[in-house]
């Protein structure tokens, strides 16, 4: 492999918890997900930086990660599609998408998730328009957007109620 | 009710037993030769074979697209899963109920006539008796002819059909990692095939020492123009195809850069095929009123690229696939490996999203190439996003002329109606054709043939060809484009999608210059109450769509068809703005699918297809440069956006008693014809190339 090798390897904070992660500082950040540490949640769609398949969120902003080097995160905090169903808890994105049945192939739903995860996060009572507007670099080719945006409103209703109690 | 026909696939799995299984533990199997494709329909499939079976949904396990376990029902295509593979399962778990009640009846020396069943406890005369259908089931031969016991359930006496259960794939599809792209089986390799740049170019050279010399390269091939590379890891191989690609010379077909599709299309356009002749055209038809529409070669575009896996073990090829056939499939790759079918097995795994003869088969082929190699090492492959636009198979850019004469009175006298395209059936195995795109660069190639299209009733690109509308004179042709270097197949609804435009098109071009409203002239000219309903029902229900209109930018058009002229009815309400682009704002849809199984995966279906149907009319276009696919990336192809999404009311209409007919695909020709209809009503002109791109938009105002 043609990366360059950092002797102590780079640490991370992977949905919550310290990973280090050693010879692959180069790689895409993707790549060390799906293959390194096997977490393959996150879809791989283009490669290029131009569907947001494999969107996650770093230090509270969404990115695509096929286009993001190891390096570039060292440090940082990262969540990926895997954070909305860790250790039994569901969260209102995981509940919503499910109870408003908002996907076809659901190939695309990972990294829709987690852009609407990091909106949702600083606005959880974002309006229709700021959904469309943090989602627009995600692609769906099934047509699944209007119980994607669905979903995202209702996600959004319970994280403010759980915010207003 | 009409009583329903003998399913077709009952002829090739004629016994209850290739429908249904019951294993021990109250295990009942349902096996279907259709494959999901992310729309649902093995919900629905479940769904039927339960409620026939008297079974709650989860007490079926479903095993679907399997060459050594279900039946052959060709492929998974054209909105049929439901609609015929559906009512296959239906007639088997009928089947299988009325054999475990006879059993019932003398067990229990009970009428036959007063048991039945419900979440699987055997009822006599509505009250339990101590006997479970999955119980009784065990022991009993089902090795015999579905027909000789089928009985369906009259629509009242069904529990399940209708209701709109939740998915049961869903949670794994988003949350989990079904995928073949996730597959990682121990010892797993990844493999690719290095493409062409054009369809049919040959390799001229490549350095294959330096390539295979790069770090991580497990092995590099080539057999003809056929290059492979495989190596321990996904990034490995992606970045040593890129070099290659970059490297590689081709030689490379010619093919003069055309000024326009149209240009591109009618230059190359074979003699016409007539297609119905009804009545006589009259020949002089100095009054006429006349379209011609086009539309550019479309992408499938699925989010995930095309992936296989294969593995080869003591001569036997084994390859997952998301096909839409695994039969035609293992067909095309026998014949190209010189293999016995039965040396091969192929599962279907999940995909994403399918919406037609896509990469699909290809990257199978490959996987099996690139696996003979390391026999025993399964073998992954995942094609690029070029690739998948570049080398998938394309919707055809198409041309369809549409003409009419009208009476005195404003009625259509004569059409004729001419298609102009490349042929949209190209799929593996047509006509014993393996239409595997590696094949045909190998040093003994198989190359693609001449594809003589989809042949009526379902249609290629003649599909919805022959308008709905009443019309006593009658032509209609095509033209097959054979001699354009861009490969095309099957991409959802097939030429239905500008047939339907160009129909509707001229119906409204015609109310225009006679004076006529064009609701009611389509109105006057359908004979099918069903057909009338849908338009009826959606303008009623599309009222507020329709009002305070601003005058010159904004408009609201009707689109009608009848997919394939036999299937669903769709009558769609547009509402759009013109600025310098189009956008649309509103969509209201009425559709009659006859029965629906799922309403809520209808709806799901009914939705994805509005919104991937304003996609392709307003936006989608694949680029050509002489003889390449020009386009590259998704930033080449921009596809419909969250911010351009309208937002969309369906209205259903249930007809129980109906056969199920699908609706995925029926979507397609009534928005772009609504969307079309809006933006003459808006502007005053019709502007009939799709896409309805703002260049169109300001040539046509600026005319
Ligand atoms: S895979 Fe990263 S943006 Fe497409
Ligand atoms: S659900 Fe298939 S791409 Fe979005």
């Amino acid at each position: 492999m043609a990366d360059q090798q950092s002797t102590e390897g780079i640490t991370v904070t992977l949905n919550g918890g310290q990973t280090t992660i050693s010879g692959h500082d180069t790689l895409p950040l993707l790549h060390v997900l799906r293959e390194v540490l096997g977490l393959k949640g996150t879809r791989f769609g283009c490669g290029q930086g131009t569907c947001g398949a494999c969107t996650v969120i770093v230090e509270g902003k969404a990115v695509t990660s096929c286009d993001l080097p190891l390096e570039a995160v060292r440090g940082k905090r990262i969540e990926t599609v895997e954070c909305l169903a860790a250790g039994g808890a569901t969260h209102p994105l995981a509940e919503a998408v499910l109870a408003c049945q908002a996907a076809q192939c659901g190939y695309c739903l990972p990294g829709i998730l987690m852009a609407a995860k990091a909106l949702l996060d600083r606005e959880p009572d974002a309006p229709d328009a700021r959904i469309r507007e943090a989602l627009d670099d995600n692609l769906c080719r099934c047509g699944a957007h209007l119980r994607i945006l669905r979903a995202v409103r209702l996600a959004g209703e319970v994280m403010t109620a759980a915010t207003d109690r | 009710m009409s009583a329903p026909s003998i399913p077709l696939p009952l002829k090739a799995a004629p016994d209850i037993s290739d429908w249904i299984r019951f294993g021990p533990g109250r295990t009942v199997e349902v096996l279907t030769g259709r494959v999901e494709l992310g729309q649902g329909n093995l919900t629905a499939l479940a769904q039927m074979a339960a409620d026939e079976l008297g079974l709650a949904p989860n007490d079926v396990v479903i095993t679907s697209g399997n060459t050594e376990r279900t039946p052959n029902e060709g492929y998974t295509a054209g909105s049929m899963s439901v609609s015929i593979g559906g009512m296959a399962l239906r007639f088997a778990a009928s089947a299988a109920r009325v054999l475990v009640l006879r059993e019932a009846s003398l067990k229990l020396n009970a009428d036959y006539l007063s048991l039945s069943v419900r979440d699987g406890d055997i009822l006599e005369g509505g009250r339990p008796t101590d006997l479970d259908l999955r119980d009784v089931a065990t022991g009993l031969n089902f090795a015999v002819p579905v027909i000789d016991y089928a009985a369906l359930l009259v629509p009242e006496r069904r529990t399940l059909s209708s209701q709109p259960l939740p998915r049961r794939d869903l949670p794994n599809r988003i949350f989990g990692t079904p995928f073949i792209h996730d597959f990682a089986p121990e010892g797993m390799v990844h493999g690719r095939i290095l493409h062409p740049p054009v369809q049919g170019a040959m390799l001229r050279s490549l350095d294959l020492k330096t390539l295979a010399a790069r770090p991580g390269i497990i092995d590099v091939f080539r057999d003809g123009s056929v290059v492979g590379i495989l190596a321990g890891s996904f990034s490995v191989v992606t970045a040593a195809v890129d070099w290659a690609a970059n490297r590689a010379e081709w030689a490379v077909p010619d093919l003069p850069q055309a000024a326009s599709l149209r240009e591109l299309l009618a230059g190359a356009a074979s003699a016409e095929t007539v297609i119905l002749e009804k009545g006589k055209i009259p020949e002089e038809d100095g009054n006429a009123v006349e379209v011609t529409a086009s539309r550019a070669y479309l992408s499938h575009g699925s989010i995930g690229p095309s992936a296989a896996m294969a593995v080869w073990r003591d001569g036997r090829l084994k390859i997952w696939s998301h096909s839409q056939g695994v039969f035609q499939l293992r067909n095309a790759v026998a014949r190209v490996l010189g293999l016995d079918i039965e040396a091969i097995s192929i599962e279907h795994a999940s995909g994403a999203g399918c919406y037609g003869h896509n990469g699909a088969d290809d990257a199978a082929f490959d996987a099996a190439l690139l696996a003979r190699r390391v026999p025993g090492k399964p073998v992954k492959v995942i094609w690029s996003r070029l690739d998948e636009f570049r080398v998938a198979p394309l919707g055809p850019g198409m041309l369809t002329t549409a003409r009419a004469v009208v009476d005195e009175t404003g009625a259509l006298q004569s059409a004729s109606i001419c298609v102009t395209s490349a042929p949209h059936g190209n799929r593996p195995d047509t006509a014993g054709v393996p239409n595997l795109v590696t094949a045909t660069r190998l040093a003994e190639p198989v190359p693609f043939q001449r594809s003589n299209d989809v042949p009526l009733p379902q249609g290629g690109a003649d599909r919805n060809a022959i308008p709905y509308y009443r019309v006593p004179n009658l032509h209609v042709g095509k033209k097959l484009v054979h001699d354009l270097p861009y490969r095309t197949s099957s991409l959802r609804a097939l030429g239905a999608h500008l047939n339907i435009f160009a129909i509707e098109m001229l119906m409204e071009k015609i109310a225009a210059e006679t004076g006529q409203d064009p609701v009611t002239l389509r109105l006057r000219h359908l004979d099918d109450p069903r057909a009338a309903k849908v338009i009826e029902t959606v303008m009623a229900e599309g009222e507020a769509l329709r009002r305070d209109m601003e005058p010159g930018a904004e408009g609201w058009g009707l689109g009608f068809g009848r997919y394939k002229n036999t299937g669903a009815y769709a009558a769609v309400l547009a509402r759009i703005r013109v600025e310098e682009t189009v956008t649309v704002s509103h969509i209201h849809a009425a559709v009659d699918s006859g029965e629906i199984v799922n309403p809520d995966g209808a709806l799901n279906q009914i939705e994805g297809g509005i919104l991937q149907a304003v996609s392709w009319t307003l936006k989608e276009e694949v680029k050509l440069a002489g003889p390449l696919v020009a386009t590259e990336t998704w930033l080449d192809y921009p596809i419909l956006r969250f911010s351009e999404v309208p937002q969309v009311a369906v209205t259903l209409i249930d007809r129980p008693e109906d056969p199920p007919l699908g609706c995925a695909e029926a979507m397609a020709g009534p928005v772009a014809a609504a969307i079309g209809s809006a933006l003459f009503q808006a502007l005053g002109i019709q502007i009939c190339d799709l896409p309805l791109t703002r260049e169109r938009i300001m040539a046509a105002a600026l005319a």
